[in-house]
């Protein structure tokens, strides 16, 4: 009977977090680690550090909830912080003195012509950069759609799409068959062309 | 002819590249006859062109049971 009412208590305290913008660190990893990594690493560059930063997020989040208002969404928040450590991370790197001169004005990689800032001046004209821009945006509406998957479907969707894993190693570690397989992402698929419909389709 | 169901599979499976000649054969047959399969189908394709394009990243679970770990000795 006490477990039955324990049970209940958590359960309309968890509807409350829910509404009124609370902060549940304890789902961070699982909801929005990988939609900050993507954040991260198309600003950054380098895995390694996209993944740092995201766990130095974690940690700042979880330093400062009290200064979380429930304004804003979790995720919003989150991602504010990341920027920030973004920020952080460039000015760091270039805050050992010359360095950041050279960054801005010389551009050595390619070697021959077009090395000086002058000479890479944007093309007006080229759609390469608006591409860069609505893709990185694509990214993150998949990623967001993705972690509105139960959690199992998301995990098998994430291997087989995004890192392509076989079939059979998946089914190996996961302790499915193929058709168990197929189904979730039959159904993970089919959710995500509902979610991305609005914008995208 | 197959079924719905059965041709959903194959054109799911066909975004991975794992349908066999013979699947596609099917499938091409069943579309030609289902409006309700090809719209599915084209927006399947579309699917697979989009997580392309967006050239996704993500982090391994060992990564993130980690990241769990580290932070619940900051709770």
């Amino acid at each position: 009977m006490k477990g039955v009412t324990a049970n209940s208590i958590t359960f309309i305290d968890h509807e409350k977090n829910m509404s009124e913008h609370q902060l549940q660190p304890e789902k961070w990893v699982d909801l929005y680690a990988d939609y900050l990594f993507n954040y991260a690493i198309v600003r950054v560059n380098d895995a390694e550090t996209a993944k740092d930063l995201v766990q130095e997020t974690f940690f700042s989040g979880l330093k400062s909830a009290k200064n979380f208002k429930g304004d804003a969404a979790e995720r919003t928040w989150l991602i504010a912080i990341l920027k920030r450590k973004v920020i952080d991370h460039y000015r760091k790197r270039n805050s050992k003195k010359g360095r950041a001169e050279v960054h801005i004005n010389y551009n050595s990689e390619d070697g021959a012509d077009g090395d000086w800032l002058e000479e890479q001046v944007a093309d007006p004209f080229s759609s390469y950069e608006n591409d860069t821009i609505e893709n990185e945006e694509l990214g993150l509406a998949i990623q967001s759609c993705i972690s509105k998957l139960p959690k199992k479907q998301a995990l098998v969707f994430t291997m087989k799409t995004i890192k392509g894993i076989s079939t059979e190693d998946i089914c190996n570690e996961l302790n499915i068959n193929p058709s168990n397989l197929w189904v979730m992402i039959h159904r993970s698929r089919t959710a995500l062309m509902g979610c991305l419909n609005k914008n995208w389709f | 002819m197959i079924s719905c169901e059965k041709a959903s599979v194959i054109c799911n499976k066909t975004q991975y590249k794992e349908a066999s000649f013979n699947e596609r054969l099917k499938l091409r047959l069943h579309l030609i006859l289902c409006d309700t399969c090809s719209k599915f189908a084209a927006d399947n394709k579309k699917l697979t062109s989009l997580c392309e394009k967006a050239n996704l990243h993500g982090l391994s679970e060992q990564e993130k049971t980690l990241m769990k770990h580290q932070l619940r000795e900051k709770f």
